[in-house]
């Protein structure tokens, strides 16, 4: 274990930010904490490196207390490593001064070496002597990672560290930062609000809100199975319909979906993702399924966004977004059938 | 676990901020509290003989000098802001040029040239054939009406400052629109440039209402008596030093009120503009004779201000080059130059300490300590000198009395009566023009810079070292200068407590002034008004720089 973080509560001037965490990271994992802002993601991320004071709890590095409540290690003998999002550079101070300012205690032939290591290993070992305010941003992102990962830090705290980049930028160096995190080896926590970058980059999401985790796991395992509304919501839009539970089915305008834990006769919400609403021209043997309009159609490029109107036995409306393959060319007012696909379908307690 | 208890609420650099917050702030507190010490018959003699003049005459003076600095002041940055005119970009800095120029010393050069046997009146003799002094009435410049004017003359900049600052700042925006509802570019002004700009003309006249309240040499020479000569006199002339602290105390309340004034005129009045669009201001077209109305009014002030006086003192130092071109003039420009390079280097040193303190742990101590440090310098330095002297001479005599006892031998003044205590006046007086400086400069730096290089294995001084003070090496150069220049012209405190037969540009000034050698006095008056300049200088720049989107 590289870190570990046991109840950790902190709290601003009587606001609590941090209720009771724990968290764990092994060797080698990158673990994301996502969320969005003001849940403590942050907060977190800067009791890993002792900038902040906790009321109590304790965070362990490797096999050493690092913060014991009030007490708290100061940054600079932590051996950590930290990326900043707004990168941080030291403006009077050259490239490879920069990235020598962590490599205390190192002789200058040492020194040299591994500046130059960890600079070629970002590709920017031909800007040694430039002036970080010559640099793009892309460049000065690769020299704060070169910076933080030059005396071998034991793990890597990353707090947003793309979001001061422009978005065509932002793919290219986020997998560049991977590949070179990945071959170092080292154990990486990094914050962001971006569930498409959390996927993207982590071993483990570690999903959080009002200052308390909600769940941890691998990606797929928050993506396709939510553990509440919340994070099924978080990764991208999401249709809420209600349901009826009936023999452990829920019963609803799309479908039935087979539930359990839910009393006879207990209404609860259930949620599809627009990609796994089933839309197709109506035929005669759909005489069962509620009449379903689509209001608009909406061309996205990868795919077309459908705005549908489902009624019910009572004519009442139900709004429904569907995604669909853009090659279909949908109708605007043609009737149709809506179903869904009930595996990737979530059952809640209404809330 | 001994590397523990950083993060805790006192660390040393907390304990050090606070505790040099403290040792600064002490003298202010030894004034008021001498308000509950008894002195019995000198103080009811005190309020029965003088203590009405002094108040009566301090109150005349900050209504004259805050009128005149506000009609003066905010008058012509809006003309220069607002109106295009020749010579507008000239205007903009040689507006600024009287402050270089110190109270005490346009006082002298009016009173050379209004005396009776000064040019003015000579000439007026010469025309209408008057051969004496009751043949005819003119003004007295040494009255309390005098003083206001010289007052006015020299510190109106304050507000001009301040207002055009302001002015820069307001969106174009707001100007415009007022106008397509309507308003003329007068009314515009009135009802929404000046409302919008009142926190900071507010500012300004209370700086320029404290230099009022702080001055001695001008009402010193104009025998208009005041709390600062009161002091001096109560002090030296009867020997009732604590007497002279009350009326300090006395003194204080009216900074004291000063300051709540200006914060209440501020009130809730800080105002946000809405929107973030900034264009360059358009300047008013005007008529030529609105031009010439213009050039006048900013031409005035520069000329009454500025270069009427500095003429003046420049053809006396060239007439008395006796008086300058000799080892005595050297050694007191010397003992200025080396009193406000101390002053400056520490009160930087100090300022540099304090603010990396207070950015590393704000809590409400530091906050306060930083406070509490700064208040010295509304503080007049006759009130310092006595705060500062009262302690100081104290501990003399108990050191003194002790070494005799004990050791056989006297040890004389250690701290009153030396350099060390003119020094300390100085820091506790300029330390906040050093702190605002250095504090601003380092905002400018994120602390992800602090908490980058922390996690790069440098601890607080490390950091301090490596990263903050080559990135605030320009503020610290400025806050330095800024000192440097204020200690030059500095006066009362100086006065008061010089060693004795040291003598600096400005005691000199005062000197000789005093003994209506006012031809003689203009040599270092002149150098002080040199180095006055500087700053002058380094704001203009400041300034222009200082509009969003604007390029210049």
């Amino acid at each position: 274990m590289v870190l570990k973080l046991e109840d950790i509560r902190l709290s601003f001037d009587g606001f609590c930010v941090l209720d009771n965490l724990s968290l764990h990271v092994k060797a080698g994992e990158f673990v994301c904490l996502l969320g969005p802002s003001g849940c403590g993601k942050t907060s977190t991320l800067r009791v890993c490196a002792g900038l902040e004071s906790p009321l109590s709890g304790r965070v362990m590095l490797g096999d050493k207390i690092v913060t014991d409540g009030t007490k708290v290690l100061p940054p600079e003998k932590r051996h950590i490593g930290f990326l900043f999002q707004d990168f941080a550079l030291f403006p009077h101070l050259n490239i490879f001064q920069n990235v020598a300012f962590g490599l205390k205690g190192y002789s200058k032939p040492d020194t040299e070496h591994r500046v130059l290591e960890v600079l070629k290993q970002v590709r920017m070992d031909k800007y040694a002597s430039a002036l970080p305010h010559t640099l793009s941003g892309g460049q000065q992102q690769r020299v704060a990672l070169a910076r933080a990962l030059a005396p071998k830090p034991g793990i890597m705290l990353l707090d947003e560290p793309f979001s001061g980049l422009d978005s065509g930028l932002r793919a290219d160096i986020r997998d560049e930062t991977l590949h070179v995190l990945k071959s170092t080896n080292v154990a990486a926590v990094m914050v962001t609000h971006d569930p498409e970058e959390a996927m993207f980059m982590a071993d483990r999401i570690v999903l959080m809100k009002g200052g308390s985790i909600i769940q941890d796991g691998a990606p797929h395992e928050l993506y396709t199975n939510p553990i509440d509304h919340f994070a099924a919501s978080f990764f991208g839009e999401i249709n809420i319909i209600k349901g009826i539970i009936k023999e452990s089915t829920a019963q609803t305008i799309l479908g039935n979906v087979k539930t359990s834990g839910f009393k006879e006769g207990e209404i609860v919400d259930v949620l599809i993702r627009p990609e796994n609403v089933i839309v197709r021209p109506r035929s005669d043997v759909d005489q069962h399924f509620h009449t379903t309009k689509i209001e608009a159609a909406r061309y996205l490029g990868r795919d077309s966004l459908l705005h549908l109107c489902v009624e019910d036995e009572t004519g009442a409306c139900t709004h429904l977004h569907a995604r669909i393959d853009s090659q279909l060319k949908p109708i605007v007012d043609q009737n149709i059938v809506a179903t869904m696909d009930p595996a990737r379908a979530f059952v809640f307690r209404a809330c | 676990m001994k590397q523990y208890g950083l993060q805790n609420l006192f660390n040393g650099w907390t304990i050090f901020t606070v505790i040099t917050a403290l040792i600064i702030a002490s003298p202010v507190f030894i004034v008021v509290s001498y308000v509950f010490v008894p002195t019995g018959e000198i103080w009811s003699h005190l309020a029965d003989t003088v203590l009405g003049n002094y108040i009566y005459n301090s109150v005349l003076l900050l209504i004259g000098v805050g009128t005149g600095t506000l009609v003066v002041g905010t008058g012509c940055a809006w003309i220069v802001t607002m109106c295009r005119f020749p010579g507008q970009k000239v205007f903009e800095w040689a507006l600024l040029l009287p402050l270089a120029v110190p109270a005490y010393v346009i006082a002298y050069t009016y009173t050379g040239l209004t005396d009776f046997a000064g040019p003015i009146q000579t000439v007026l003799r010469e025309i209408f054939g008057w051969t004496s002094r009751r043949d005819y009435w003119f003004p007295e410049i040494r009255s309390v009406w005098g003083a206001m004017t010289m007052f006015t003359l020299v510190l109106y900049p304050y507000v001009y400052m301040l207002s055009r600052a302001a002015f820069l700042e307001q969106s174009i925006c707001v100007l415009e629109v007022s106008r397509t509802l309507g308003r003329t570019p007068w009314q515009a002004f009135k009802d929404v440039a000046f409302p919008l700009a009142r926190p900071a003309i507010a500012a300004g006249s209370a700086l320029a209402l404290m230099e009022t309240l702080n001055d001695f040499g001008t009402v010193h020479f104009f025998a208009v008596d005041t709390f600062t000569t009161g002091i001096y006199r109560t002090w030296f002339g009867m020997g009732e030093p604590a007497a002279a602290a009350q009326l300090g105390a006395c003194l204080l309340i009216f900074i004291v009120s000063l300051i709540a004034l200006e914060r209440y005129s501020r009130g809730k009045a800080a105002y946000h503009h809405t929107t973030v669009r900034y264009r360059a201001l358009s300047k008013l077209e005007m008529s030529l004779p609105k031009q010439v109305i213009c050039i006048l009014v900013c031409f005035f002030p520069v000329l009454l201000g500025f270069l009427l006086p500095a003429g003046i003192l420049l053809n006396w130092a060239f007439q008395t080059t006796e008086w300058w071109m000799n080892l005595q003039f050297v050694e007191f420009a010397f003992n200025s130059f080396i009193l406000a390079c101390v002053a400056a280097l520490l009160a930087v040193f100090l300022a540099v300490l304090m603010a990396y303190g207070a950015r590393l742990r704000p809590s409400i101590f530091t906050k306060f300590g930083v406070r509490a440090a700064s208040i010295g310098y509304a503080v007049p330095g006759s009130v310092l000198a006595v705060g500062i002297m009262l302690p100081f001479a104290w501990t003399d005599n108990l050191v003194d009395s002790w070494a005799r006892e004990h050791l056989g031998f006297s040890t004389g003044l250690l701290l009153s009566g030396t350099i060390v205590a003119v020094v300390f006046a100085y820091i506790v007086r300029f330390l906040s023009v050093s702190f605002n400086g250095i504090e601003a400069g380092l905002g400018k730096i994120t602390q992800n810079m602090d908490c980058a290089s922390r996690t790069l294995g440098h601890n607080p001084s490390e950091t301090l070292k490596k990263v903050h003070l080559p990135l605030i090496r320009a503020s610290m150069f400025s806050a330095g200068i800024l000192v440097f220049v204020d200690v030059i012209k500095e006066l009362p405190a100086t006065m008061i407590m010089r060693p004795f037969n040291f003598t600096t540009l400005a005691v000199r000034t005062f000197e000789l002034a005093s003994d209506e050698q006012l031809a003689e006095a203009s040599s270092a008056a002149l150098a002080m008004v040199l180095v006055g300049i500087i700053p002058v200088i380094m704001i203009s720049r400041t300034i222009a720089k200082s509009r969003p989107g604007q390029e210049n």
